[in-house]
């Protein structure tokens, strides 16, 4: 029987070398995947550094993010690398222990989406019929319903924590993901690695988590990171607003101290402008690596300026 | 025409999802309106324990029916446009309140949601033809910083840099409030003035999405035959560009619409809020912020009922955009 080559894991095993080896391979080969494109690579660098700063960041802090003093809405110095705010707080250690919380959020909505999506997308594309319909009508009920604003009735509703409106947010945003993995499921189910996993009897969750699921990274990794850019925002708008837990710290809760703080007016623009900036900037860097992914995934999306020779007949 | 049923009943049936989402929201949460007044009330001084029972009353709070006859009157109440009574611009009906402050949303939002996809589009449309070019690599790097960009922070830096320091267009409320609204050429002439911020910041942060979609979707349409096709028959350029290429391009644009619109009303709440825009925006803000309940829960479904009308505009336009769907050729 062929062995599918879009199936690396079922090889794996059968070959069975030493995990290190195994593991300098997975590097090289998730080096090679960054490397392969510009986009991916800029991208992941912004975020790689956003991660390294949420992990160990807080760990190089040495004032109290927390901590009033009397220097009220000082500017930048070398005590306070990002001035203070209204109550003398340290902007810059907030900024770094506030990216812990905002990007934590994200990925863990990120991950619920991801769940969501490829159960729901993969069961219905699989199976097909009923099950199908009922999924799909779901979808897309789900679809229309504006994320933001049910997360604010739900923070009134429920304790205004960062749990509830990430949990709006990930249980509004799945459907886009699921309904382009069923159309791709549907795609795939007739196709021959599949009917011949069918035929040497793997069980059918198998075949859906093992077989299909693998050829359809590429767009579970672009619906993960679409909703943790979407979890960002809508977490750091609503913590703007003062819909937030004020007991933590977090950058769209230090925007909205700068906020009702009215820091702009004051000229304070160290105060405001920092967490707004690293927002855009780790956003950005998610965009770009999606951006990437779909570069990957469709060659015609890859330019190289000097062949293309096209554009400049037209413009000729 | 079986499509469009076939959306249509998908909506309906959104739309009484969103329904008894907001019956059941209230009723799953800890507590209910009335409690949460009364307690607000016994905080300030002594309150008979009466009064928790007119409040009950008067927000239609109901522990005694069963659910399902609750939900039968909630339903019933909802078809003939009973939203309950306002708290906070008491003694007005919920209803009321947003039927005075819909149109301001609702202007704002399609003006610039309009402008913001067509000038996406075909800015899209020019980047994806001068693709590789200087320009294309500046404004794609530009647009992915804009793509993620938090709607109250640029609203608020617009609002200090264009409206503070330079004093160029006014910052807060919908109009100039020493007119008396009406259909005076002062006060519409006032309230266009006073929407440019809003406006503006909406266009800025959301012309990148489609200007990206527009833009990859377009290049993928430039290496189709039929466009190699046109070229080869001598057709102008604007003729290629237009006409073959980029209408087929924005069909992804018009599929997302979806996707997009939802997320632009959100961002569009938060934006008036910061600009204390007279919308249903601000008033879900002021809403929540005094405990509001059947205020905030009727501008939810409110914005629910409209993201699933204007998704139904979009298909349609999908519909006279792609002849394929008019045919029943596609699924």
């Amino acid at each position: 029987m062929r062995q599918s080559p879009a199936s690396p894991a079922t090889f794996d095993r059968a070959a069975q070398p030493a995990w290190s080896a195994r593991l300098g391979a997975l590097l090289r080969r998730s080096w090679s995947l960054v490397t392969l494109n510009r986009k991916v690579m800029l991208g992941s660098g912004i975020v790689g550094f956003f991660i390294l700063v949420a992990i160990f960041g807080p760990l190089f802090v040495t004032q109290d993010p927390l901590k009033y003093t009397y220097d009220l809405v000082a500017p930048p110095s070398p005590a306070h690398l990002l001035g203070t705010n209204q109550g003398g707080q340290d902007v810059f250690s907030q900024l770094v222990v506030g990216t812990r919380s905002s990007l934590g959020w994200s990925f863990v909505a990120g991950l619920i989406v991801m769940a969501i999506s490829v159960t729901i997308g993969l069961v219905s594309g699989y199976f097909g019929g009923f099950i199908d319909d009922v999924f799909s009508v779901i979808t897309n009920v789900f679809l229309v319903i504006p994320s933001l604003p049910l997360a604010i009735v739900a923070v009134q509703y429920f304790n205004r924590s960062t749990f509830t409106v990430a949990l709006v947010v990930a249980l509004t945003n799945w459907p886009w993901g699921a309904r382009v993995l069923r159309a791709q499921t549907l795609s795939m189910r007739s196709r021959e690695f599949i009917t011949a996993a069918k035929a040497s009897g793997e069980r059918t969750w198998r075949i859906i988590f093992f077989e299909i699921f693998p050829n359809q990274i590429s767009i579970v990794a672009a619906s993960f990171i679409t909703t943790t850019i979407q979890v960002l925002l809508a977490v750091a708008g609503l913590e703007f607003l003062g819909f937030g837990d004020q007991a933590t710290i977090s950058w769209g809760i230090m925007l909205n101290s700068a906020y009702t703080g009215s820091a702009l007016f004051q000229g304070a623009w160290w105060w405001f402008a920092p967490p707004g900036i690293c927002i855009a900037l780790l956003g950005s860097g998610l965009a770009l690596l999606n951006f990437g992914i779909d570069e990957i995934a469709d060659p015609r999306l890859r330019l190289k300026a000097r062949r293309a020779p096209r554009g400049k007949a037209a413009t000729a | 025409m079986r499509h469009l049923i076939r959306r249509l009943s998908i909506y309906v049936l959104a739309i009484w999802a969103a329904v008894t989402l907001n019956f059941f929201l209230p009723r799953l949460a800890p507590g209910n309106p009335a409690e949460a007044v009364f307690t607000r009330l016994s905080q300030q001084g002594p309150v008979s324990p009466n009064t928790l029972h007119a409040l009950e009353i008067e927000f239609g709070v109901n522990t005694t029916d069963p659910l399902w006859v609750q939900y039968l009157k909630y339903l019933n109440n909802l078809l003939h446009g009973n939203l309950g009574v306002s708290t906070f611009y008491f003694p007005n009906s919920v209803s009321a309140v947003i039927a005075q402050n819909i149109r301001w949303t609702l202007v704002l939002l399609s003006v610039s949601v309009l402008l913001s996809f067509t000038l996406g589009s075909l800015i899209g449309v020019f980047m994806a033809w001068k693709r590789g070019s200087a320009l294309d690599s500046i404004l794609s790097s530009l647009m992915t910083f804009f793509y993620s960009i938090l709607f109250p922070w640029l609203a608020l830096l617009a609002a200090y840099f264009l409206g503070y320091v330079l004093g160029w267009f006014p910052f807060a409320d919908g109009y100039n409030t020493r007119l008396t609204p009406g259909w005076s050429p002062d006060f519409i002439l006032s309230a266009a003035y006073h929407a440019i911020l809003p406006a503006l910041t909406i266009i800025v942060s959301t012309v990148a999405g489609w200007m990206l979609t527009m833009r990859n979707s377009m290049i993928t349409t430039l290496s189709e035959d039929y466009v190699l096709m046109a070229r080869a028959k001598g057709l102008s350029t604007a003729r290629v560009m237009f006409a073959y290429a980029a209408r087929n391009a924005i069909l992804p644009s018009v599929t997302g619409f979806a996707i997009a619109l939802s997320a632009v009303v959100g961002g569009q709440l938060l934006v008036e809020t910061v600009f204390s825009y007279p919308g249903i925006g601000f008033a879900l803000f002021q809403a929540i912020q005094s405990q509001d309940y059947a205020l905030a829960d009727g501008i939810l479904l409110l914005v629910i009922i409209a993201t699933v009308v204007l998704n139904f505009i979009a298909d349609l336009l999908y519909a006279v955009l792609d002849p394929r769907v008019r045919q029943e050729r596609s699924a």
